[in-house]
């Protein structure tokens, strides 16, 4: 088992060092630097030229890539991420701020898309074929190609324009330092609604799939045919020797997908003005904020790469056969 | 063969045919596979279904046909051999206003009057007999401009997953067939490019690059062979230990040829689901970067462009979202149900079940 994490840790660092080294390269090998960018509004050609290099001077795109590449790895291993060549504010200070809403947005969903589809993956298993199976599950396949970002145009015109229902600009309205603390948390609620579902919907189909076709998978085995010679009752046989079994490719599921919620949707949260993560990205190559994008790529690969080796670990604990000793 | 030889043995047929005998039976994939042939027929019949200048046409004496022309040059080349006659070609010719039935012109329109481009009307105009979708922020015509957007569409999604596949198949195979010391560094390789979230790194890319068509084509290709890449080796990896490739290579045939005459037939059906999945990803992904307005850029047009001026125009001019929501979603949904029924047909596991 030691030894197991060990090999996988040290396979996971070299992967991080490969990410990190992929990203600073092609951040900073094209044309177009920040300190360009800042300066490009001055007209002074004179006054231009000595700003800008004065400013590739402070934010050290002066010094060779590997030479900079290496300072930066020198102030990430002492937990800085630098600042903002944007606003000069901290980056973990950024990032800090924007990870609620991304993170309160993708636990809701989340919980909400395991609260839906386990059910009716399960009962769609039990009953594969029938009438419920076949109707809820092209339901849900309509509603899983619709893309995210088309759903949430829709939805912005229709219940957030013309019937005027909810609001879909950020997370809180005009005046909500003046509202008393129930009316914020309604004008949060309301504001949570359409961006949380946009998350959502998708994830449906997928998941109540996903259930299903493990559940049908493991129905199939001796194991349940014995539980079922033994005379257990039905109920007891889906929930606690099928469903169990089936939990162990959910579980590598949710392990996969959930740095990629984490990380934001980038046209959802622009579509919805709401400050989080891929919004902070989206602004951040636009300002060319070497930095925050360097420590967005970085942290999001550091998560896929955690929740993959957790997601591995806990296969043991689901599943005792599976043994980490080669 | 020699089976095949005795007569009365029902006749043999190539495993494409047999894919296309099962696949016909499954009624949503043929709607997919019909809704992609429309789409495909539009996206290459758009000059003569939405133009501001006519199929066939008598103008001042002579006769002109500049909206075929604009169909011949849908294929790459054919405008250094053929191009439009005289005042069509030129930039300033107007022909609605040169236009006179006085003199015995007359002209065959296409469906819509009015090209992508072209300012035909009040900008912001709601949908009427004239402008059946409306007119954008410009004046321009939406349905010509959605109809124009197809091209973008189709060409994004079968272009970039033409780079994607040709990217992942050779990587794929030689991970599965070299192993060693290249499948080390390919997976590792393949590992890294999956640890980004596929958005990040093509928006991380475009961001240098000026926007254009291309670059989204390319970006997207580059970053979407991962998946094709891993299942490609997966199969090679499976198909590897086969009797028949034993006996090829007990025959003496050389490792590339072995690859590519063996091993990668065989291994190619499930590298079509996935291409088909991935159609639908890329022409996703590519109406989210013009949304963002990384993509397609004006005054071209593109779903995701359409989209957005609707989202700017929110208030005064809904009437542009549902189209732009409506393609986007169809061209994602008939790709998705081709995909999933190739997967049921090609998986024989899962025809067993059916059966």
């Amino acid at each position: 088992m030691l030894s197991y994490i060990l090999r996988r840790l040290a396979t996971g660092l070299v992967t991080l060092f490969g990410i990190s080294v992929i990203s600073f390269f092609i951040i900073q090998l094209v044309p177009g630097d920040p300190a360009q960018i800042q300066t490009s509004q001055i007209a002074d050609a004179a006054v231009s030229e000595r700003v800008y290099q004065q400013l590739r001077e402070l934010y050290g795109l002066d010094k060779p890539i590997p030479v900079q590449y290496a300072n930066w790895v020198g102030k990430l291993v002492v937990g800085d991420l630098g600042s903002s060549f944007h606003d000069g504010r901290r980056v973990s200070a950024k990032i800090g701020e924007a990870l609620w809403p991304t993170l309160s947005v993708a636990l809701l969903s989340f919980m909400l898309t395991l609260i839906i589809s386990t059910p009716i993956g399960i009962y769609s298993a039990l009953r594969q074929g029938g009438g419920f199976d076949r109707s809820v599950s092209t339901g849900l396949y309509m509603l899983y190609s619709v893309p995210n970002y088309v759903a949430g145009m829709l939805l912005i015109l229709y219940l957030g324009v013309k019937w005027d229902l909810l609001p879909f600009r950020g997370m809180r309205s005009d005046g909500y330092d003046e509202m008393t603390t129930l009316g914020q948390m309604w004008d949060l609620a309301q504001h949570y609604v359409l961006i949380t579902f946009c998350f959502t919907f998708g994830n449906l189909a997928y998941y109540s799939r996903f259930i299903r076709q493990n559940l049908l998978e493991v129905v199939r085995q001796d194991y349940i045919r014995t539980a079922r010679a033994k005379g257990l009752g039905e109920r007891s046989v889906v929930l606690k020797h099928a469903f169990t079994n089936s939990l162990i490719p959910l579980i590598s599921l949710i392990g996969l997908t959930f740095p990629f919620v984490l990380s934001g949707s980038v046209i959802l949260e622009y579509m919805f003005n709401w400050p989080g993560l891929g919004r902070l990205y989206f602004e951040s190559v636009l300002q060319r904020d070497y930095p925050t994008i360097m420590a967005l790529n970085f942290i999001t690969a550091l998560l896929v790469l955690g929740i993959t080796f957790i997601a591995d670990l806990t296969y043991g604990l689901v599943d005792p056969r599976i043994s980490y000793e080669k | 063969m020699t089976v095949a030889a005795t007569g009365n043995s029902p006749p043999v047929r190539s495993y494409w045919s047999i894919t296309w005998r099962r696949f016909r039976t499954h009624r949503l994939g043929m709607v997919g596979l019909c809704v992609v042939a429309v789409l495909f027929l539009v996206a290459f019949l758009s000059p003569i279904l939405a133009n501001e200048q006519p199929i066939l046409c008598r103008f001042d004496g002579g006769f002109y046909y500049p909206a075929v022309v604009d169909l011949i040059h849908q294929v790459p080349g054919t405008s250094l051999i053929i191009q439009k006659q005289r005042p069509y070609r030129l930039a300033t010719f107007d022909f609605k206003r040169e236009f006179d039935p006085e003199r015995g012109d007359w002209a065959l329109w296409t469906p819509v009057r009015y090209g992508p481009r072209e300012i035909a009307a009040e900008p912001l105009a709601g949908p009427s007999s004239r402008h059946w979708l409306g007119t954008d922020q410009s004046g321009r015509d939406v349905l010509s401009r959605m109809v124009h957007g197809t091209v973008v569409s189709m060409k994004v999604g079968f272009l970039s997953m033409g780079i994607a596949v040709i990217l992942g198949l050779v990587l794929g195979c030689i991970a599965g067939y070299a192993g060693g010391a290249a499948d080390l560094v390919i997976s590792r390789f393949i590992e890294v490019v999956m640890c980004f979230p596929p958005f990040f790194l093509i928006l991380a890319v475009l961001a240098w690059f000026p926007p254009s068509i291309e670059n989204v084509m390319i970006v997207i290709g580059l970053t979407r062979w991962v998946g094709i890449a891993r299942f490609a080796r997966g199969e090679i990896l499976r198909i590897r230990e086969t009797d028949y490739a034993l006996a090829a290579r007990s025959l003496g045939v050389r490792p590339a040829q072995l690859v590519l005459r063996h091993l990668l037939p065989n291994a190619l059906a499930p590298v079509l689901v996935s291409v088909t999945f991935g159609i639908a990803v890329s022409i996703l992904i590519e109406a989210g970067l013009s949304w963002l307005g990384f993509g397609v850029q004006p005054p071209d047009a593109s779903w995701g462009t359409i989209l957005r001026s609707g989202y700017e125009n929110l208030f005064t001019a809904g009437h542009m979202i549902p189209p732009a929501c409506v393609a986007i979603f169809l061209a994602v949904l008939s790709f998705n149900l081709v995909g999933d029924t190739l997967r049921d047909v090609i998986d024989p596991r899962l025809q067993a079940e059916r059966a």
